[in-house]
């Protein structure tokens, strides 16, 4: 184990270690421990040059008025509606490309892989203009299912190069198992492919979560106004309307941040797994 | 009759029967490549072929040839972006380091330090959006965190987005906070595989230290190495929601960064220029083709292998 292992070092250094660790976290966190502290404070703390002190008494109500005389419920609702099909359509999509970029040789079998892999990696204004083009004339512009297709699309990429290395690392044999007894190709992939994949299909799950609930360039875009935008969208033209009310701004943001943070600490192993492409194991 | 139909049924699954092997990936790849197909690979290529033209989006496209690139030439606005693009590119490779860093400060076996991990990675989890008015709070003129400090330090307080000399620093230091953490738990899943047998080996003839981490711990971190410095470099490239939400460009077109550049002259209140946005565009793309190249190449080369 590399550094070596606390435990054998003098206690002072042990001592220090355990002082250490909660500092560099508060430090680390300052920003966003300033602003959930801002989004606790009333506003008249604010007006009167308080910007860092405690605040004079917590003004949870800075949350009911985000919610009260603000869209921000409208745009959660609109980044669910986003969100949640693009997870299904990408991880659907991406276990039948996968399964087939891993189990069959077939030519342009590794030239079709590296397009989803390359394509994931783009710039996303080289895209910009035609999609943008293509979602007007199928008359989805500014709507929910205009920019899920995109999304789905684009995660697929993504998502395609996870599930193919992930399938790679199953044992051949049972397939080959499988074939030998005659099972089809399509309940070869239901059956005894697909309930392997679980942890896979888990960890692309929250990860695609967290990367389309955190889109801000394709919902301005492809979407504007308060009955399709999403949450990131949204909060950026809040932000414009409560100029200088930070304690509103915090309040709103940490509504926004919350469900992929949630979605974090509910499936951190899964994410974890997810994020480093499946390449580090 | 009913046994003809039968009869037919049947050769017509005998058919599928024999050629399944070869019509199921077909069958399994069609609807993802197809998708993939119509919203990525398509408009990379419609792309370049816009950026040949003179063209608002709705009106009549009119071919002007390199036009577009000759006049990015000397626009230097776009000189700008590109410079800010490198500086993106260089600084946030400090992303690989400081994160390597974090994960051994943090790759200890005591009480509670799972949370330690977890909380340390937050700032990646939370929107860009989110992490950009938190900064931009943290940097507020008159009120904000740093101001007061740099007013306490020097007697003038510097707000640094207000400031052309400061601010695409400013930025990109809100954008090194959750690379950092993302490049962190890279590294702390490598270190979790690093070869304890070689470690005590090293530890044996006397390695500690510096000598311990850049002999033997960081080459067989490699593997966490080169997806983090993909990861990074494409993130560096990519940056546009954080200059968007900061400073929307300026001031004076400052922390303008080739992407950014790219919405404002295609999709924005300056006008939709679109063939001009096409075109820097395929400039951004063609930077990023050579590390997509570079890691699509290893791919290969591991994939041979094997």
């Amino acid at each position: 184990m590399f550094p070596r292992p606390i435990q054998q070092r003098p206690a002072a250094t042990r001592a220090a270690y355990q002082v250490a660790l909660p500092v560099a976290l508060i430090l680390w966190l300052l920003p966003l421990l300033g602003v959930a502290m801002t989004s606790l404070k009333p506003g008249a703390d604010l007006t009167q040059g308080n910007y860092f002190g405690w605040p004079s008494h917590l003004a949870w109500s800075n949350y009911a008025d985000v919610f009260r005389n603000s869209p921000i419920g409208w745009y959660i609702l609109n980044s669910f509606k986003v969100t949640i099909p693009t997870v299904i359509g990408a991880v659907a999509l991406s276990c039948m490309t996968g399964f087939a970029l891993a189990i069959y040789k077939f030519r342009f079998n590794l030239m079709i892989f590296f397009i989803f892999v390359a394509g994931n990696f783009v710039p996303f204004q080289i895209l910009m203009v035609p999609v943008r083009d293509l979602t007007l004339k199928l008359g989805l512009y500014n709507t929910i299912t205009g920019l899920a297709l995109f999304h789905i699309a684009f995660q697929t990429g993504f998502c395609t190069l996870f599930m193919r290395n992930f399938i790679k690392s199953l044992p051949n044999e049972l397939i080959e198992a499988a074939r030998v007894e005659g099972v089809s190709e399509v309940r070869i992939f239901w059956y005894v492919v697909l309930p392997l994949m679980r942890p896979a299909i888990a960890a692309l799950s929250v990860l695609v979560f967290t990367f389309i609930w955190n889109d801000y360039f394709w919902a301005t875009v492809l979407t504007n106004g308060v009955s399709t935008q999403p949450v990131t969208a949204g909060l950026y033209s809040l932000n414009g309307q409560w100029v200088a009310q930070w304690q509103l701004v915090s309040a709103g943001s940490i509504v926004a941040a919350m469900p992929p943070v949630l979605m974090f600490f509910a499936m951190q192993r899964h994410f974890i797994a997810g994020l480093t492409l499946g390449a580090v194991k | 009759m009913t046994s003809v139909t039968t009869n037919a049924a049947a050769r017509r699954h005998g058919a599928w029967r024999r050629n399944q092997r070869r019509l199921a990936p077909l069958m399994f790849i069609a609807p993802g490549a197809l998708m993939f197909l119509v919203y990525v690979v398509v408009p990379i290529f419609r792309s370049m072929s816009i950026s040949f033209y003179d063209w608002d989006g709705m009106g009549a496209m009119k071919w002007i040839g390199f036009g577009n690139y000759v006049e990015l030439w000397s626009d230097p606005a776009f000189l700008v972006s590109l410079e800010n693009n490198l500086i993106w590119l260089v600084l946030y490779m400090l992303a690989v380091p400081a994160g390597l860093f974090i994960a051994i400060f943090l790759n200890q076996n005591v009480r509670g330090i799972r949370i330690y991990k977890s909380l340390f990675f937050f700032p990646f989890v939370i929107s860009q959006v989110v992490v950009g008015l938190i900064f931009t709070w943290f940097y507020a003129p008159d009120f904000g965190l740093l101001f007061k400090l740099t007013q306490m330090l020097t007697g003038t307080g510097t707000a640094i987005l207000a400031d052309e000399r400061y601010a695409t620093y400013g930025i990109i230091v809100a954008g090194l906070w959750p690379q950092i953490a993302y490049c962190m738990i890279l590294y702390l899943t490598g270190l979790n595989n690093v070869a304890p047998d070689q470690v005590e080996a090293a530890r044996l003839d006397g390695a500690k230290g510096w000598k311990m981490l850049w002999y033997v711990i960081i080459p067989q971190l490699r593997p966490a190495t080169f997806i983090a410095v993909v990861v990074t470099v494409i993130g560096a490239l990519r940056s546009f929601d954080l200059v968007s939400i900061m400073t929307q460009g300026g001031p004076y077109g400052s922390t303008r960064v080739l992407s950014y550049y790219m919405y404002e002259q295609a999709l924005s209140e300056y006008g939709y220029r679109m063939g001009y946005g096409a075109a820097i565009a395929v400039v951004l793309f063609f930077i990023m083709m050579v590390f997509i190249s570079g890691f699509i190449w290893k791919m290969y080369r591991d994939e041979t292998e094997r």
